[in-house]
């Protein structure tokens, strides 16, 4: 074996190194001119090569690494071969162009890096996403080798503006300190930078090759994809586009209550259970039951039997604390939270089936049920434990009410179960100087006897299910890695009971002042509410065979519906339907910051509505910046931004010429439609990227498919513009007649974008159905791109479906919820929970006066008013002014708030929201 | 409806016969990513998905527990491997014109003593270069088959190759020469 390597053709870097961590010899190693023709058969020298015993020659320096990594037995994976591909395809190009610039040009910084800006971005988001310290795995494997040796000479010599890239640059500077790659580069450069490489460069063609623009993971515009279409695909598009909605099926009349049905795609869907004594806020609404939604939303588009439940949490400290403070019963407050999250899910269309919650006879005979099965079956353990008790408020006191040090990370404001930093599970007793959240004192250890569930002689089926399920399943790469570390770190018994009285009880003598804890207990809930939808509820969840289940959650919540319920439910024995998809989300901040329940950050989910921005456009834009993947923000800039460009610019400029031309210029009704090859390109091109959006829903990928919606609106808006039909309809015949065509297929992406929407926007998407009289009631989605708008159908009135954010309200919104005002911001969520009911505070404003330019002084002055108002409703609060005072008070900073929301235009609110939140 | 379409674009095609190649069921959907140049993609049901030809097309030839189709050595592995990447870097794109000469001259000159493109057997790489040639190797007038004998001779008996060709057309080449 001989390795042929130059110092002056930079792709030897990798190679060496890989050779040295393989523990090549000296003697094995060839030193070449970079112009030898070392290879005989290749049209250019190349190097570097590796001549094999056998005479056989490796001239690729990705399939040298290979080879090298081969011979110390560490095997290629579908991951490594990505990265070889990608690094062959799409990174070695453009850095043969940066290092040109370079070395050859004398440029410098930007202007070397912006040529491989996209593709660092890249890998720098796979890093952060794979949660791992190298591209692949916990160890560094071919991948690295391969892409750090192609980085290193560039990035090696500047790394401006790699700070803004934490992962990357960590996993570089990780690279740089590996031995063989320390070595590599000793031999290579010796110190002399990437100069070295000045000459060979410069006997090389300039490689114009790479100014194309590099392939990106996101489909672009269409024009450059078009060559590629091949005419038999381009005929299957016009076949389906000719068929017709006749052959189209129409979608089944959903009643209820819904079951599983024999041989039919059975589909039940939760979200996590919001915990009942707090107002969600738009992370919570994104995580999870939006999310969950639009999954929903799309199964149904599709005709799938489908079931979505979701319910208020309900039992806990936390809501004897709550009910406490209130001076009501947990009962009572229940009821008025449990009414405050249907009206916000409500509000933003959340098609639930069935909202329910979890204080209910069912809810206690089905947990108590489990726990006597996991009782009988012997999979509990009786301990006493050390638990927190707060003798200043005579209590012991929950994990949500202790905080401290976290004892692995040593976070300061680890809470009592979790480490919100290093999302570890703590044993509150475990924290370190913990401390009552209620009154700042510092609680003292007792002891209580209680139940546990013993997980780990459940871990090895728990084990067993979770390889099989992961296999199978659509599971977002955190739940897998989280579910997997769980499991790594090796399972202990876990506590089920709790001393409280807001629970359900244990049915056992001698816990009988104890309740079930609510982690045991709130995955139940999922059950006892399709138990209160429906007396048949065991089709749903003691079917596996029949039925798959999605969960929706943030990621925080993931541990418990991989792990820990699983467990319950495996242990109980009795057939249960476990989660087969488990959908988490990274987490949304706020603007720079953290929505925050205890503290009252961020925009709350009863606010929503009080900006005037209607649901749909909330929707659009929680599911367009939805955290898939990493953590994303909101941003109350980037809002406009997207509603302006994406919404008002793209998609409703769009739907709009088509259905303003055909009103127009064609009486409103779909002109003939005489297809040329442009016509079916197009065709084609929309049924690829419905084609895309399908693959993505199927999977999950709800951001994504959203983008494919926004694509093919482009596409349309494109498509008139090249094409022209006001000045083709005023032309001779022929022209008319292209005018015609080109509207009457404009109007069909409308009427296909109409249902494609469904999912995101259903006000929307309904609004556009009705000014198109498009068909509501057929299965458009799966079938592809057909004309469900005929020569002839008569369309209805056409209005325009979005309106401009403008800046200054914007600005506006920002000051009222932004961080400035927090504690303004918590004050007014209690406020709306109070008495009044929060309808009358608002009243809506005539559609199309919400962009209405405010009156910036009115606005000021109202602004500090309602400031000044709001605090001295907080100190009277806070001195416990007697009630009928406080509430005088808050009366005048409601009719304040009134007057300033008029004054600065923000109600948007389609009519048709109006009478729901009255209902 | 949806395989329709997506057999239409060659390289998705390329990878459905790819699996009637390797005997798979025919349970996996491709889609590409539209761009200049179209990359398919996979997804799986383990994982994330994936991206990529030589990517897909190995995952696919495990999937059908062909791995001798990857290689059987180290040495043949690695060779494998160089000739996918091969595939995707230099004949993908830039078949026309001189650089096609350029490209047959170099694997005629490799061809000259060898088979198979890696090792000794039929592998995952004659079966894709094989593909990713079809199209050059079609439009090639007589002359220039000749010209490039080697390149000839291999594809000829890959063509052949029971399972190989599927959809594509099979390419005439004349055993006696006609321009010596």
């Amino acid at each position: 074996m001989k390795l042929f390597v130059s110092c002056g053709s930079p792709q030897c870097l990798k190679v060496l190194a890989a050779a040295e961590r393989a523990g090549l010899r000296r003697e094995e190693l060839q030193e070449a001119g970079p112009e030898d023709p070392v290879v005989p058969f290749l049209n250019h020298p190349r190097l570097p090569a590796l001549k094999l015993d056998s005479g056989n020659v490796l001239f690729s320096a990705n399939a040298i690494c290979q080879f090298f990594f081969l011979s110390l037995g560490e095997e290629p994976n579908d991951s490594t071969n990505q990265w070889l591909e990608w690094e062959a395809t799409q990174l070695q190009p453009v850095v043969l162009v940066a290092l040109y610039h370079h070395v050859v040009q004398g440029k410098k910084g930007e202007e070397v890096l912006g040529t491989i800006r996209k593709q660092l971005t890249y890998i720098d988001d796979s890093l952060a996403q794979n949660g791992k310290p190298y591209l692949t795995d916990d160890r560094e494997s071919v991948a690295d080798v391969v892409l750090w040796g192609t980085l290193y000479p560039l990035i090696s010599d500047s790394s401006c503006f790699l700070e803004e890239l934490k992962s990357f640059q960590r996993w570089f500077q990780q690279m740089n300190l590996l031995e063989p790659c320390i070595k590599a580069v000793e031999f290579m450069l010796k110190g002399k930078g990437c100069q070295v490489f000045k000459s060979h460069l410069q006997k090389r063609p300039f490689p114009v090759i790479t100014l194309e623009k590099p392939a990106s993971d996101e489909p672009e515009d269409g024009e450059s994809a078009e060559q590629i279409f091949s005419e038999e695909e381009i005929a299957a598009a016009v076949e389906i586009w000719m068929r017709g909605t006749a052959a189209c099926p129409k979608l089944h009349q959903r009643q209820h209550p819904i079951l599983p049905l024999d041989n039919e795609k059975n589909i039940l869907i939760t979200s996590a259970l919001p915990y009942v004594n707090n107002v969600p806020h738009l992370g919570n609404i994104i995580g999870s039951v939006l999310s969950a939604d639009v999954f929903a939303r799309y199964c149904r588009l599709r005709d799938w039997n489908t079931l979505y439940v979701c319910g208020t949490d309900e039992y806990g400290t936390a809501t004897e604390t709550k009910a406490m403070e209130e001076g009501l019963t947990p009962q009572e407050i229940c009821d008025k939270y449990n009414l405050i999250h249907t009206e916000i899910y409500q509000w933003f269309q959340i098609s639930f089936d069935y909202f329910g919650r979890t204080t209910t006879t069912h809810q206690t005979t089905i947990a108590q049920d489990i726990f006597c099965r996991l009782l009988e079956r012997d999979f509990l353990l009786k301990d006493t434990v050390e638990q927190l008790r707060c003798e200043r408020c005579q209590r012991f006191l929950a994990d949500r009410f202790v905080e401290g040090i976290c004892p692995f990370c040593s976070y300061e404001e680890a809470r009592g179960d979790q480490c919100d930093k290093c999302g570890k599970l703590i044993n509150a007793v475990e924290l370190k100087r913990p401390q009552c959240k209620i009154c700042k004192g510092s609680p003292v250890i007792k002891s209580s006897k209680h139940l546990f569930l013993d997980l780990p002689k459940l871990e090895e089926r728990l084990e067993m299910w979770l390889e099989q399920t992961l296999a199978q399943g659509d599971w977002t790469a955190n739940a897998r890695f989280i579910s997997r570390s769980w499991i790594r770190d090796g399972l202990k018994p876990r506590c089920i009971t709790r001393d409280l009285k807001w629970g359900t009880p244990v049915p056992l003598e001698d816990f009988k002042d104890k309740v079930f804890y609510v982690w045991f207990d709130a995955p139940i809930g999922y059950l006892s509410i399709t138990a209160s939808y429906t007396d048949q509820w065991e089709k749903w969840w003691k079917n596996p065979q029949q039925v798959q289940l999605y969960q929706f959650m943030a990621k925080d919540n993931v541990p418990f519906h991989s792990v820990v319920f699983p467990c319950t439910q495996l242990g109980a024995e009795d057939n249960y339907t476990l989660v087969n998809h488990l959908i988490s989300t990274e987490y949304l901040n706020y603007e720079d910051g953290k929505f925050s329940k205890s503290r009252g950050v961020g925009v709350f989910g009863d606010m929503a509505k009080d900006t005037g921005i209607p649901a749909d456009i909330w929707r659009f834009y929680l599911l367009f910046v939805r955290p898939e993947g990493q953590d994303s923000a909101f941003s109350w800039n980037d809002l406009m931004l997207k509603n302006n460009s994406e919404l008002l610019n793209n998609l409703g400029n769009f739907v709009n010429r088509a259905g303003m031309f055909v009103h127009k210029y064609f009486e409103g009704c779909v002109p003939e439609m005489e297809l040329n090859r442009e016509d079916k390109k197009l065709l084609l091109h929309v049924t690829l990227e419905l084609h895309q959006y399908n693959q993505m829903l199927e999977k999950v990928r709800i951001r994504d498919a959203l983008r494919y919606i926004l694509n093919i609106s482009r596409l349309g808006n494109q498509y008139i513009q090249i094409n022209e039909p006001w000045k083709r309809v005023k032309g001779i015949e022929e022209d008319r007649k292209r005018a015609g065509t080109v509207t009457g297929i404009a109007v069909n992406i409308a009427s296909l974008l109409a249902v494609m929407l469904h999912p995101f926007m259903p006000s929307i998407s309904v609004a556009i159905q009705e000014q198109l009289q498009a068909p509501r009631d057929l299965n458009l989605v799966a079938g592809g791109f057909m004309c469900t708008l005929p020569t002839g159908h008569k369309i209805g009135m056409v209005a325009p479906l979005f309106q401009k954010l403008e800046a200054e309200q914007i600005e506006a919104l920002r000051k009222r919820f932004g961080g400035g005002q927090l504690e303004n911001g918590s004050q007014e969520l209690q406020l709306k929970t109070g008495p009044k009911p929060e309808v009358e505070v608002k009243a809506a404003a005539p559609l199309g006066d919400g962009a209405r330019p405010a009156d910036p002084q009115k606005v000021k002055e109202l602004t500090e008013e309602v400031m000044k108002q709001g605090n001295h409703v907080r100190e009277l609060k806070a001195k416990k002014a007697e009630k009928l005072l406080i509430d005088a008070e808050v009366t005048k900073l409601l009719e304040l708030k009134k007057q300033l929301s008029l004054v600065e235009g923000k109600t948007l609110d389609a009519p048709t929201q109006k009478g729901k939140k009255r209902k | 409806m949806r395989g329709g379409t997506a057999m239409a674009v060659p390289v998705l095609a390329e990878l459905s016969a790819l699996e009637k190649t390797l005997g798979l069921p025919r349970s996996n959907k491709f889609s590409a990513l539209a761009g200049e140049r179209l990359i398919p993609i996979l997804q799986t049901n383990e994982g994330p998905r994936l991206v990529g030809l030589v990517t897909i097309a190995s995952y696919l030839v495990k999937q059908a527990k062909r791995e001798q189709l990857l290689g059987t050595s180290n040495e043949e592995r690695a060779a494998v491997q160089q000739w996918l990447e091969y595939r995707v870097t230099r004949l993908d794109g830039r078949v026309s014109g001189e650089e096609a000469g350029g490209v047959l001259r170099e694997l005629s000159a490799y061809l000259q003593d060898r088979v198979y493109l890696a090792g000794n057997r039929l592998t995952l790489a004659d079966i894709l270069a094989y593909h990713g040639l079809h199209q050059l190797m079609a439009a090639l007038p007589l002359h220039e088959k000749e010209r490039y004998v080697n390149v000839s001779r291999w594809f000829s008996h890959v063509q052949q190759y029971p399972g190989v060709r599927q959809h594509l057309p099979s390419i005439v080449f004349l055993k006696n020469r006609l321009y010596a």
